[in-house]
């Protein structure tokens, strides 16, 4: 338990503090508003692309561009796709999480871990993984079926959380009222899990709309992959920035859904004492059918990725360690991701302190944009970055900056999300102190605030530098001249079919993402409470 | 319990992760600096940068060979023609390329057409004979590669296969042939059937394709198709059957290819070319290494290397193992007229883009 303000601890700083000192805590750093609105109107930068350039496109060709046949088989493709794997990954992920959480299943810890695993494996590889071992799979069946093995973790993940924390009063109140234990799990679990479904689904959904080497290799069309070939064939012609305006509208689409299956109803255990461990269910004859779910879940998502990749490091031999080149690789993606990392937690700090130390609607509009444009796909990003540097800024054109700028508008939400939580526990009355023994606002953020959320900062950072190890859409459309991360090294060998050559790119960076997986797994063990 | 439990409690942690996060700090501002450097136009000082859309492994190989004899370092920008081309004339007079290197001419023409070229010197023009350049001079070819319909062997028998590029279109080839029309390579058949037929025939032909054909992402990945018995035939060049032959096969030991002749559209030969551009601070040696690939040095790369691409220079020979240029009766097409951006236009109309 950490309850960390209480009424008598702020009374007994007050007699201390005087009071020019009060005033300023009130409205200590005012500049960090300024701060947050400058970040957020940077982060706004390719939507207000976007919009210019449709209008600097002028409406006729604009028309022309959105309203034809193709943008229609696109949206169908990504409305199908969201409505097949979104509801799959719901059943499924409700199912694990009821076996590992609920049952007495055999090794439910050991299931939780592994349901969690396949986050260490990039999309784009597991989709390798299985064109590798049916090189016919493609199309809305097999995008389908890789999406669904790729991302079911991202709904496991709070699902799990939110199941083990559940107090089991609710549930047995509704029992001795005589209610099935289907009905009692529809009417009682179901709706407390309401949260987690929406938000884990819409991270589903805004992943499938921004995916690129999972479907490209998988030749599933969606907007994301059309944009590409656009880019590919004109750089930054009309076409690429109209396709990508009504991707941005899909975005803006899902966010309004998920915020209207949302509701407003809370949801929190009120009452006193905690609530008490559930009893696992006895599964009795059922367990081995049961172990099946878990068993088949694996073998797919971690098997398939497994089994194959050592097929292609064996048929590869010592011919595909080329130590020299995967080496630079290697070097350059770490860059690029620590630097890109706390160039994001930086980004998000004002943001994060404004949310905690200062709510009110400013802060909210802001946070509200900062989380449209976590939204975004890389491709929108990168196709607004490109095209604003070399008309505009060409200065920063196919710098290093320019890409570390795109990883941070990607992801701010990661990092802010991990901040807010962190700086919450920091007491504002060990800033108070501080500043009362006579410390500058800032020296006083960094040396009480900062620090205390250093644990969970790091975290997020590290969640951040994650995600750019193994970005690849956006890094190849904006890396300076001569750049080869990991994950562009993976794609342009794999794309010349040379899989034996890719596979040890696809290795390194598995091995990257599971210390990293672990510690989500962890976090989430933590954040419910066990 | 209090924060002060808690600061003790998680204490050591805290610090490490402090001292993490600050020193992480540091490294960040002194590698921000780096970082650009290190990764980025690094070529500035010394050497020249390339815009390559070429095979990454072809370049590198050319690099590698006239950096060791002329010492001059090549940083390479890998991408494809019309990307990588339409980028140059975005860059205009600000960009950091020296050298454009394509697969196929439309993209060299576009970057000519915005007169981003510098002449080249009549001393390389004359390295490679007169049909394989343009007349202006601007750019000039560096290696070849023909149309072919690479088929599966199980499932036709060469009198099966289609005559001409524009049977393709016709109803019986549906869902039967496979290509890959967001590549270059692809685009630049198109320019040579647009130039060869016009815009009505194209777009025809064009709208049959979005009915019958299977796109796939990249040559290779198509004539993979093509052996695995997922379609029938592919429309793509000839070099990806015999790098694949030359390697373990494994990807082509089904697959035949068919040479279409006849000066028909689907028979043409495509020119990759190379240019200086005109904003080039390093005029010099980028103009020493464009005349070194189409010289002596970048033609036997072609003949003794991996890439199976035709040489061009005067009197410098291909792989043996290829067919004879001289035996393809590809359709003559003045290089300098192929269009990329009406290409793609047609395409993006067709809904193949």
């Amino acid at each position: 338990m950490s309850i960390v303000r209480t009424p008598l601890r702020s009374e007994s700083f007050r007699p201390l503090v005087k009071r020019d000192f009060l005033r300023r805590t009130r409205n200590p750093m005012p500049w960090m508003v300024p701060i947050a609105v400058i970040i957020a109107l940077l982060t706004l930068l390719p939507l207000g692309f976007v919009v210019w350039i449709t209008v600097q496109t002028g409406w006729n060709t604009a028309i022309a561009l959105i309203f034809r046949p193709r943008i229609g088989e696109l949206l169908l493709n990504t409305v199908l796709l969201v409505a097949i794997t979104v509801p799959l990954c719901v059943l499924l992920a409700i199912a694990l999480a009821w076996l590992t959480e609920r049952s007495d299943i055999p090794g439910a810890r050991i299931w939780a871990w592994l349901s969690v695993a396949p986050l260490a494996v990039p999309a784009f590889v597991q989709s390798y993984a299985w064109v590798s071992l049916i090189p016919s799979l493609h199309g809305l069946f097999g995008g389908v079926l890789v999406s669904v093995l790729a991302y079911l973790p991202f709904l496991y993940l709070p699902v799990s959380a939110t199941l083990r924390r559940l107090d089991p009063g609710l549930e047995e109140a509704a029992a001795s009222l005589g209610q099935p234990p289907w009905q009692v799990f529809w009417h009682v679990v179901l709706p407390q899990l309401r949260l987690a479904l929406c938000g884990g689904s819409l991270l589903i959904a805004l992943h499938l709309l921004a995916e690129y080497g999972l479907f490209a290799m998988i030749r599933f069309d969606t907007f994301t992959t059309a944009i590409f070939d656009q880019f590919q064939s004109t750089y930054s012609g009309a076409a690429a920035h109209m396709l990508a305006g009504v991707l941005v509208m899909c975005c803006l689409a899902l966010l309004a859904i998920e915020a209207a299956f949302r509701g407003g109803a809370r949801y929190a255990r009120i009452g006193s004492g905690a609530a008490r461990a559930h009893s696992p269910k006895r599964l009795g004859p059922m367990t081995l059918p049961c172990l099946l779910v878990p068993l088949l879940t694996t073998s797919l998502a971690l098997g398939v990725p497994f089994v194959t990749l050592t097929g292609w490091l064996i048929a590869g031999g010592a011919d595909i360690w080329q130590v020299t080149e995967i080496g630079r690789a290697l070097g350059q993606t770490l860059l690029l991701a620590v630097a890109g990392a706390i160039l994001t937690t930086f980004a998000a700090i004002p943001m994060a302190w404004l949310s905690i130390r200062r709510p009110g609607r400013l802060q909210r509009v802001l946070e509200a944009s900062n989380y449209i444009v976590g939204a975004l796909p890389g491709v929108v990003i990168a196709l607004a970055l490109a095209t604003v540097t070399v008309r505009v800024a060409l200065t920063l054109y196919q710098t290093a900056a320019t890409l570390l700028v795109a990883y941070a508008l990607m992801f701010v939400p990661r990092a802010l999300v991990s901040l807010r939580a962190s700086i919450a526990q920091a007491p504002l009355e060990l800033e108070q102190a501080a500043a009362s023994l006579g410390r500058s606002p800032i020296q006083a953020l960094w040396a009480v605030t900062i620090r205390l959320a250093a644990p969970g900062a790091t975290a997020g950072t590290a969640l951040v530098a994650l995600g750019i190890v193994n970005e690849l859409t956006a890094t190849q459309m904006l890396a300076p001249t001569g750049t080869r991360t990991l994950a562009m090294a993976f794609w342009s060998l794999s794309g010349e079919i040379d899989y034996a050559g890719a596979a040890p790119y696809a290795v390194i960076m598995v091995l990257f993402s599971l210390p990293l997986t672990w510690l989500l797994y962890t976090q989430s063990k933590r954040w419910a409470g066990r | 319990m209090t924060y002060h439990i808690q600061v003790l409690h998680f204490g050591v942690p805290m610090r490490l992760a402090f001292h993490l996060l600050s020193g992480l700090t540091a490294l960040i501002l002194s590698s921000a600096s780096v970082s650009t450097s290190v990764l980025a136009q690094n070529a500035d000082a010394d050497g020249i940068v390339v815009y390559n859309a070429q095979h990454e492994s072809l370049t590198a190989e050319w690099a590698a060979g006239f950096t060791k004899q002329t010492g001059i370092k090549v940083t390479l920008r890998n991408g494809s023609d019309t990307e990588l081309g339409n980028l140059i004339v975005q860059e205009g007079k600000a960009s950091p390329a020296d050298v454009f290197l394509t697969e196929n001419s439309p993209s060299m023409v576009l970057v000519e057409q915005a007169g981003l070229f510098a002449p080249l010197p009549a001393d390389t023009l004359a390295e490679v004979p007169a049909n394989f350049r343009p007349a202006t001079g601007g750019w000039i070819g560096i290696a070849a590669r023909s149309t072919v319909f690479a088929y599966d062997k199980a499932k036709l028998k060469p009198e099966q296969v289609p005559k001409s590029l524009l049977d393709l279109a016709d109803p019986i080839w549906k869902g039967r042939w496979a290509a890959s029309p967001s590549g270059a390579d692809f685009q630049a058949i198109v320019s040579a059937l647009l130039e060869l037929k016009g815009e009505d025939a194209t777009t025809a032909w064009l709208k049959a394709m979005k009915e019958n054909s299977v796109p796939y992402k990249g040559n290779s990945t198509a004539m993979k198709a093509v052996n695995a018995g997922q379609v029938e035939g592919a429309l793509i060049y000839h070099y990806y059957w015999f790098g694949d032959q030359a390697k373990t096969g494994e990807n082509s030991k089904n697959v035949e290819l068919a040479y279409f002749r006849h000066q028909d559209p689907g028979a043409f030969v495509s020119i990759s070319g190379g240019g200086v551009l005109a904003s080039s601070k390093h005029a010099d040696q980028a103009k020493a290494f464009v005349k070194w690939i189409a010289g002596k040095g970048g033609q036997e790369v072609l003949k003794n290397g991996t890439s199976y691409e035709y040489a061009v220079g005067v009197d410098a020979p291909s792989n043996p193992k290829l067919v004879p240029l001289a035996e393809l009766q590809a359709p003559n097409v003045e290089v300098s007229k192929l269009n990329s951006k009406k290409v793609t236009d047609l395409m993006t109309a067709a809904g193949l883009l």
